[in-house]
């Protein structure tokens, strides 16, 4: 492995032909990668993410990210779960094929609730998991980040990283570059797309 | 290599906390992130251990011959079965209420635990939560065959809702139709969050895949995970709203399971104890189930330092709790039949059940109880047996546990066999008595049910991250960011 940050540089802004994605830096520590994010935060950045093998306590706010959302697509699964379930019931056992059975009422929601309260919670479920595929962006076929060796070695293993886009209107090739040094990032690179 | 990288990146020496307020580390021997990463991953890759093969090889028949056993039972008949009247209900509906219980450890430990923030979870969950999908598997086999013709009772609507030519539609005001719901649901939520779980590990095994093969299916599942901290913040909630779902979940599953039997007016059955009473039971046996099947895991697998022997003993205190539980409903249960006053219904408990030839029989001044070696195999394995686990000595050896959780497991399915058998075979009447038998044909379903299970555990063992990587590596001093193994200096924050 090189310990030398020049060495890495010069890979990224070579090749003239491809677009630049992202400047990525690399840290050791998850109490290094949070306080560079605090930096980057601080320094007004919008198109910019962390990486870490691992979600880390605290890195929202380090991040400056609100409240995730997924909640609510929790909420629009429950509640349509358990209308299916009490309309769906209703439908079938008083409308449309209605059968007295045992002298028990044809509709009553005592007796159809255990089955729209399992509806309730089976599309809370996949309300859930689908608002974080959806907020997250996934599932993503192709992610720039993936090409770089040193990602691809150790985003999902024991390294951290801070990725900040060159679309962001901060975004400047040396300036940028100087803040993620000053957070001692190392193996300071450009990502193409 | 990476077993040697004790405290990874150089970090300065720590000042560790006096050591009797330092609580024992989840992973053992100070392991580095890179290393779990490798311990773990590694069981999923590379060559495939010898003992594997004729594990699988004998799991595999044995699931062939449970189809088999399924095959001759649809083209014959539930006859084949020892079924009668009255004993309609027997080995396929223990068989049923068994796997489905023993499925429910796996939501304890994934969703209550995580809510309970016991860190411990983290190491055994995922095999675990495999274990609950794979149970299900087993347990929703018996109600489908146990129709006999398997096409009425899956397509065309006495199960599930389906348009069919009589224009008819399922029976919603019975607890079996509520149980259809129930474990359809249980299948499918437990699913998503196994799922949702393995995510940022499919991510790990992707980017370690050697061959194209691999990197495409584990890409494939992985969604394009790259461990963003925009992804995590979503993810985690996620995580923490299906854990909160399942909670409630896991509880109705086996409450509705239980309303099976005791909506019904049947002495035995009709008892208001029966949701929380089921419910204890089932993370009983799952406990036991789980402890029977990590115990070889971590020794085969070399993962001594992730489920450590801490681990072993506090599912060894689960079980102790549980297991006091159940036997409380035991007495309890045995309590209110004698106040309630309804003679049948004390019948059942010490006619059916108790009166052994040599004590509570002479005691009651009855005949023994067809099934009385039931009934007490099931009190000496639930009630008594977790006992044993009061005593360090006991938890800490992992042969002694590996033996008690397997009697567990043999006690809960002998209660499921006590509840439906010995309630069933004498009716009001003496002339509706009968005894009921297993054939065969029984025993081998039964025998094939745990090598189906089997069978998909050692499948998801060759190919998928048996251990939760992201997560435990969450829980270890170098991922906190205000531990000084995290790279905290202190002063800060």
């Amino acid at each position: 492995m090189s310990n030398t940050t020049q060495a890495n540089v010069s890979t990224g802004s070579t090749t003239a032909v491809s677009r630049p994605h992202s400047i990525l830096a690399e840290y050791t520590t998850p109490a290094d990668l949070m306080h560079a994010a605090e930096v980057v935060r601080d320094a007004g950045y919008k198109y910019w993410d962390v990486y870490s093998p691992f979600p880390i306590h605290g890195m929202d706010d380090a991040m400056g990210l609100g409240d995730s959302k997924v909640g609510y697509f929790t909420f629009i699964g429950g509640c349509t779960g358990f209308t299916a379930g009490m309309t769906m019931i209703w439908w079938m056992s008083q409308y449309d094929y209605p059968i007295v059975v045992g002298g028990k009422p044809l509709f009553s929601p005592l007796y159809a609730f255990p089955v729209s309260y399992e509806m309730t919670i089976l599309l809370s479920a996949f309300g859930t998991l689908f608002g974080m595929a959806f907020l997250n962006k996934l599932p993503r076929w192709y992610n720039p980040l993936f090409k770089n060796k040193r990602f691809h070695a150790g985003a999902q293993n024991d390294k951290f990283f801070i990725a900040i886009e060159v679309t962001d209107p901060r975004y400047s090739e040396t300036e940028t570059r100087k803040l993620l040094e000053s957070t001692g990032g190392k193996h300071i690179e450009q990502v193409e797309e | 290599m990476a077993s040697e990288a004790v405290i990874s990146n150089g970090l300065p020496k720590i000042q560790a906390p006096p050591a009797e307020i330092e609580r024992e580390p989840l992973v053992h021997n100070n392991r580095s992130l890179a290393w779990i990463t490798e311990q773990v991953a590694s069981v999923a890759e590379g060559k495939t251990p010898k003992w594997w093969w004729p594990a699988f090889i004998v799991s595999f028949s044995g699931m062939l011959m449970m189809f088999t056993m399924i095959a001759y039972l649809i083209s014959t008949g539930v006859g084949v079965w020892g079924l009668n009247q009255p004993s309609a209900w027997a080995w396929d509906i223990t068989n049923f209420v068994f796997w489905i219980g023993i499925g429910h450890a796996g939501t304890l430990i994934s969703a209550v635990l995580f809510l309970l923030r016991q860190k411990w979870r983290t190491s055994i969950n995922r095999a675990a939560e495999a274990m609950t999908i794979f149970a299900v598997v087993c347990a929703g086999i018996f109600p489908v065959v146990h129709t006999g013709r398997v096409w009425f009772a899956t397509l065309p609507g006495y199960l599930i809702p389906f348009p069919n030519s009589n224009g008819i539609w399922p029976q919603f005001r019975s607890p079996l139709l509520w149980d259809v719901f129930a474990v359809s649901t249980y299948a499918t939520v437990s699913t998503l969050f196994w799922y949702t779980g393995l995510v940022p590990d499919l991510a790990v095994m992707r980017d370690r895949a050697k061959t194209k093969l691999r990197k495409f299916c584990y890409g494939l599942f992985a969604l394009g995970w790259s461990g963003s901290n925009r992804n995590w913040s979503n993810y985690e909630k996620a995580y923490l709203i299906l854990a909160g779902l399942s909670t409630p979940l896991v509880l109705s599953v086996h409450s509705i399971v239980s309303f099976d039997f005791a909506v019904s007016q049947l002495p035995g059955w009709h008892a208001t104890i029966f949701p929380p009473y089921f419910v204890a039971g089932a993370i009983f046996s799952g406990f036991g189930m789980v402890l029977s099947l990590m115990l070889p895991l971590r020794s085969l697998c070399k993962l001594e330092d992730l489920i450590t022997v801490r681990h072993v003993e506090l599912m060894c205190k689960v079980l102790l709790a549980t297991g006091s539980i159940v036997g409380y409903a035991y007495i309890m249960e045995f309590f209110i039949a004698w106040y309630g006053g309804n003679p049948y219904e004390l019948d059942v408990f010490i006619k059916n059940r108790a009166a052994d030839p040599w004590i509570f029989g002479p005691m009651f001044k009855v005949d023994p109880a067809p099934y009385w070696w039931a009934y007490w195999a099931m009190m000496s394995c639930n009630v008594i047996i977790p006992h044993l686990f009061w005593f360090k000595k006991v938890r800490t050896n992992m042969w002694i546990v590996w033996v008690l959780a397997a009697l567990v497991n043999v006690g809960m399915w002998f209660e499921r066999f006590n509840i439906i058998v010995t309630s069933l075979h004498r009716d009001f009447l003496p002339s509706n008595w009968g005894m009921f038998s297993p054939t065969w044909v029984d025993i081998l379903t039964f025998a094939g049910s745990f090598a189906l299970f089997m069978t998909l555990f050692l499948l998801f063992m060759k190919f998928l991250p048996v251990i939760a990587i992201s997560e435990v590596k969450g829980v270890t001093p170098q991922a906190d960011p205000h531990h000084p193994l995290g790279g905290a200096r202190g002063g800060h924050h």
